[in-house]
């Protein structure tokens, strides 16, 4: 019972920074219908610079609740400078080209940007510097830590304001305007490369504050961690139906729910054979599995959408 | 409705759409040649022609669409070459499409809220921050969306998809969309076509209002006898070159464009 328990408490919260990565996707998807392999990559360079800048701060005496707050706002800055130049120089200017162009391209920028990170940062791990006292909570026989709860509480905070963003404002009018027909969104005004620029804006700074909280989650932050974490909110944003916001939130917590009770009984399914470092199969048996019986995802309609 | 800005009849003479020799070609196809026209400001001007003649092509150079191989267009003196169509929005110039193009998963007051983008100016820190100011924008962008819903008659349905629309509204959301944009020139793509005779009454009273707002109107169609009581001047359209252009009782008459509704031999 309180395995059980656990599992799905860490699968809620590992679902929670899957989902803030998958919006990425799923909103560059929605817009130019483009697979943006380097978002993991951003999500990498929001948690390598606040690593650094939270380790440099603490360093210097700074207090937490201060060094905190500003390792984030770096963050958040370094990743939107990132994702527009990405848009800028790698996307727009293949706009217009065959879609497997700006596919490959993503691939290539994703590289890029992993070696650069290898270069600045160097390949060790950097260790989340521990700033927060860690607390543990027992809850019904399984136990939370303020941190987990904290990672809860802004993935929450994040996702509810991308939510008020894109439904209430004038700006995610013009997103989903765009996301429906950009040739029409522009004949009414709406200036279609400002709102895709908005759009990388918005997704780079929802990938810094996931890069701090998976760093603050692992403990540690290195420049290859964007690869299979990238792959995986694909999987989740894939799960939900890609293009669809309220799906890339239910596919992350979903698929990290999935993943933790996998970890977590695969041994005892197996009798052994397979331990639970076997838990990044799960995301791309699902993966597998909705490409072949859901393309559109649980929540996805946007292909009959485009007819 | 409410009138989208004050604006003289006359302007001095200086025509408020001056389209000049404007060609159009895709690879061998020349699609429009050497079409000129203009439209006064207040006019009612028709654009008639046999299907493929290229009316909706010029509509689409109009508005920036399409760039015209050669020739210019000029909105109130001021070239619109280059520009993209979202700039063309903002000088003045709004449009509806022969195939309805409404944002089909978007409530009919979104798709009309997005018309007055162009008009309005928070951006992402607005949006993010939603302080005072951005607050009264997007009162003032609902209000006066839904104003204009209640001129073409779809206050009631602000709420509703714009795909569950009938097909009659969904062409008078076309409308309501194109003015929130406060456009000086308003330029219609067959906002007749699958209309009843009561629709199509209702549709030319709806027209002569916008009209007498201030917004001048340039509209495709094939409805003839529309074409004949609502407008001006009714320019003709065959095979990419304007065979004429006139008054409509003059333009009925004219033995060129009999011909090429009828075929060789008719006139």
């Amino acid at each position: 019972m309180d395995v059980l328990l656990q599992q799905l408490i860490n699968g809620l919260i590992l679902g929670s920074l899957y989902a803030l990565v998958a919006l990425g996707y799923t909103m560059v998807y929605g817009i130019l219908e483009l697979i943006n392999f380097a978002h993991g990559e951003i999500v990498m360079v929001g948690a390598m610079v606040s690593v650094s800048v939270l380790a440099a701060l603490t360093a210097a005496g700074v207090p937490v609740a201060l060094a905190l707050p500003l390792a984030l706002a770096a963050a958040v800055v370094v990743c939107v400078v990132t994702g527009v130049l990405v848009e800028r120089i790698a996307y727009r200017p293949l706009r217009n080209a065959p879609r497997l162009a700006p596919l490959i391209t993503a691939i290539g920028v994703s590289i890029v940007l992993q070696n650069l990170a290898m270069i600045f940062w160097g390949r060790q791990y950097l260790s989340f510097p521990p700033v927060i006292e860690v607390r543990v909570y027992d809850v019904l026989g399984a136990t939370v830590s303020n941190i987990q709860i904290l990672i809860l509480v802004v993935a929450a905070l994040t996702m509810g304001g991308l939510l008020l963003l894109v439904n209430r404002t004038r700006l995610g009018r013009a997103m989903r305007a765009t996301a429906q027909n950009r040739e029409v969104a522009g004949l009414m005004g709406v200036d279609v490369n400002r709102v895709i620029a908005a759009t990388f804006i918005v997704g780079s700074a929802l990938a810094a504050v996931a890069g701090l909280l998976i760093a603050s989650y692992y403990g540690i932050a290195h420049y290859n961690m964007g690869f299979i974490l990238g792959l995986k909110a694909f999987s989740a944003a894939v799960l939900g139906g890609i293009g669809n916001i309220p799906g890339a939130l239910l596919g992350g917590l979903l698929l990290g729910v999935i993943e933790s009770l996998g970890a977590g009984y695969i041994g005892d399914l197996t009798g052994g054979f397979l331990g639970s470092h076997y838990q990044d199969i799960f995301a791309f048996l699902i993966l597998i599995l909705v490409l072949t019986f859901r393309p559109s995802g649980l929540l996805g309609e946007r292909v009959a959408d485009r007819a | 409705m409410t009138p989208s800005a004050e604006r003289d009849g006359g302007g001095g003479g200086e025509p408020l759409l001056a389209a000049r020799a404007v060609t159009k070609r895709f690879g061998g196809l020349t699609a429009l040649s050497e079409v000129s026209l203009t439209v006064q400001v207040g006019e009612i001007v028709g654009l008639i022609g046999p299907n493929g003649a290229g009316k909706t092509t010029l509509f689409n150079c109009f508005t920036g669409l399409y760039h015209p191989s050669a020739g210019t267009v000029h909105l109130e003196g001021r070239p619109l070459a280059g520009l993209k169509p979202h700039a063309v929005a903002a000088l003045g110039l709004a449009r509806t499409f022969q195939n309805i193009r409404l944002f089909a998963n978007m409530s009919v007051l979104e798709n009309v809220m997005v018309g007055r983008h162009v008009r309005t100016r928070a951006g992402v820190l607005g949006a993010v921050l939603r302080g005072p100011r951005t607050r009264a924008e997007e009162r003032s962008i609902r209000e006066r969306s839904l104003d204009l819903l209640d001129g073409v008659g779809l206050g009631g349905r602000a709420d509703q998809l714009a795909r569950h629309l009938p097909y009659g509204d969904q062409r008078r959301l076309e409308i309501a969309r194109a003015l929130a944009t406060e456009p000086k020139l308003l330029a219609l793509d067959e906002p007749a076509a699958g209309m009843n005779h009561t629709e199509t009454a209702a549709l030319k009273g709806l027209l002569e209002t916008i009209r007498g707002r201030g917004v001048t109107l340039l509209l495709i169609e094939h409805d003839v006898r529309l074409m004949m009581d609502l407008c001006d001047r009714v320019a003709v359209l065959d095979y990419g070159r304007k065979i004429a252009d006139g008054p409509p009782e003059q333009v009925q008459r004219d033995p060129a464009v009999i011909e090429a509704y009828l075929g060789a031999g008719a006139a």
